[in-house]
């Protein structure tokens, strides 16, 4: 790890004016530290924020209002978040380890980068480690990488499972400029698709601090899933996740919501499906359509074509799921 | 110079004249060196450091790479805390800051200043076992002995959490801890018996 220098503040004005190339926020710390220790990323200075921003969860007239510096354990225990937006809980719950929950902040959540073997293997080609280098994974091994929004430049796929119960429930990202301007995100524009710069993960502006992520009152409390298929039960990452949520009248969909982690760069809304279950019966056989819908528009590589088949039986399981709860 | 003669003013200059400039050397060969390192190793950054382990107050300086998990072991000399992977994928670093169950290997100590730091020298009350220390021996809860004291750590929090109101919460609230050994099912039991006593 090369030597750095280490600044705690207090207050995110103060790390807005101490931030500049060569220097990084750390919060949870959790993926900076060990890409530092890999030298992916080699900042001359860190700067603590974990006592600049808050990590309070507030209800906000009915919205809810996460803290950038929310643990993931607080938000997936928090009593108003089990009750109202039980799909986060269990999104969080899907994720990591308890120790590197009880770590992990929101915020970073969403900044923490792809774990595609290739980005952690400095001796390979990766254009999102090294712009220009190549994507070792399209033609490599890419059992683990996207199958759908991909570039020839990049198939790495985003981590999370936070994100993609956030991008279920169309949160929005709260951020604090350099300029010192607030702004908001919408959750689906915050992370990119590769193209032919798979360097840039998402659209925070440069310097930019994430303050908090707001969730808006939504219908979805009752009737909601996170399907999460891996390797191993548990503390592993998703060959592909589903967030299902639905707003039933008796057993008529008035609406729903689908999107998917382990499938692309950012996570992953199924729009066309979500449409195609409004107004219909939830009946298996409307799931089994809907998870069709799906699959049609794949395009898996060398090595993650099971893919398909493992997402359609993902989305039916977790459509059936949201019924029995 | 003969014998019993006084020391000539030529012979003082030349003397102490040699001697600075023979003391001059290893400065100077010092600070070249250091030039030259410095050039291809960055200068390591130490910073002033506070922090708690197992209720001991130290302060000291540490280089700002070290994790908590290195300051233990290489600072402290408290070796209990085991390096597994180093990469936040074993869980055998498991140590408690403030109450709370968490990897030391992606801690930096620089952030854990004033903070309370409990590792496995910890948990027992002088020559009496911590509870969970005891259920490990009495169910078979390791083999190799490599993962058990973040196995143990881990555990503990466990069960302060609330997570052992069956098999597969418990394994589910214990899968950031790998035992090559595969004791996971005498880990269970010892977890099942602290709980339930």
């Amino acid at each position: 790890m090369k030597p750095f220098d280490l600044i705690k503040t207090t207050d995110p004005k103060h790390a807005l004016l101490q931030k500049k190339e060569q220097v990084q926020y750390i919060a949870g710390g959790t993926n900076l530290v060990d890409l530092m220790k890999k030298n992916i990323q080699v900042p001359d200075t860190l700067l603590d924020v974990t006592e600049a921003l808050g990590h309070r969860i507030d209800k906000q007239g009915k919205a809810v209002q996460i803290g950038a510096m929310a643990r993931n354990t607080t938000v997936a225990t928090d009593a108003m978040i089990l009750r109202d937006f039980p799909l986060i809980a269990k999104a969080v719950l899907a994720g990591a380890s308890p120790q590197i929950r009880n770590m992990a902040s929101t915020a970073g959540n969403l900044l923490q980068r792809t774990r595609c073997p290739y980005f952690y293997d400095v001796t390979t080609a990766c254009n999102k480690r090294k712009p220009g280098s190549g994507c070792s994974a399209y033609e490599g091994q890419n059992r683990m990488s996207a199958v759908v929004g991909y570039s020839t430049d990049c198939v790495a796929v985003h981590p999370s499972d936070l994100c993609v119960g956030l991008a279920a429930l169309d949160a929005e990202v709260h951020v604090f400029g350099k300029d010192q301007k607030k702004s908001v995100i919408p959750f689906e524009e915050f992370h990119r698709l590769p193209g032919n710069t798979p360097h840039l993960d998402n659209n925070l502006p440069e310097h930019a601090l994430i303050t908090s992520i707001e969730i808006p009152e939504n219908p979805f409390d009752k009737n909601c899933a996170y399907l999460k298929v891996r390797d191993r039960d548990s503390y592993s990452f998703a060959l592909v996740s589903v967030a299902a949520a639905l707003h039933l009248d008796g057993d008529r969909i008035i609406d729903a919501r689908l999107a998917s982690g382990g499938v692309a760069h950012k996570p992953w809304r199924w729009r066309d499906a979500e449409q195609f279950l409004r107004g219909k019966s939830a009946t298996a056989a409307t799931f089994g359509e809907a998870a069709r819908l799906i699959v049609g528009d794949l395009k898996p590589l060398t090595h993650n074509g099971f893919k398909i088949d493992m997402l359609k039986g993902a989305v039916e399981t977790a459509l059936g799921q949201c019924l029995h709860v | 110079m003969k014998k019993g003669e006084k020391l000539s003013r030529r012979f003082f200059l030349k003397t102490t004249g040699a001697l600075t400039l023979l003391a001059a050397i290893p400065a100077s060969l010092k600070s070249a060196y250091k030039q030259v390192k410095n050039f291809i190793v960055t200068e390591k950054k130490m910073a002033p450091l506070t922090v708690s382990v197992n209720k001991k107050a130290y302060a000291l300086d540490a280089d700002t790479r070290t994790t908590l998990l290195d300051l233990l072991r290489e600072n402290l000399s408290l070796t209990g805390t085991k390096k597994g992977c180093d990469h936040g994928q074993c869980g055998a670093c498991t140590v408690h800051v403030d109450g709370e169950r968490v990897l030391s290997c992606l801690t930096l100590s620089a952030m854990v200043g004033g903070k309370e730091v409990t590792t496995i020298e910890g948990i027992a009350n002088g020559d009496q076992l911590h509870p969970m220390q005891e259920a490990f021996i009495v169910c078979d809860g390791f083999q190799c002995g490599y993962c058990t004291p973040g196995q143990i750590m881990s555990a503990i929090a466990c069960v302060k959490e609330g997570h052992t109101n069956s098999v597969a919460e418990i394994k589910e609230h214990m899968s950031g801890n790998l035992c090559r050994c595969g004791a996971y099912n005498g880990i269970v039991e010892s977890i099942q018996k602290v709980a339930t006593t």
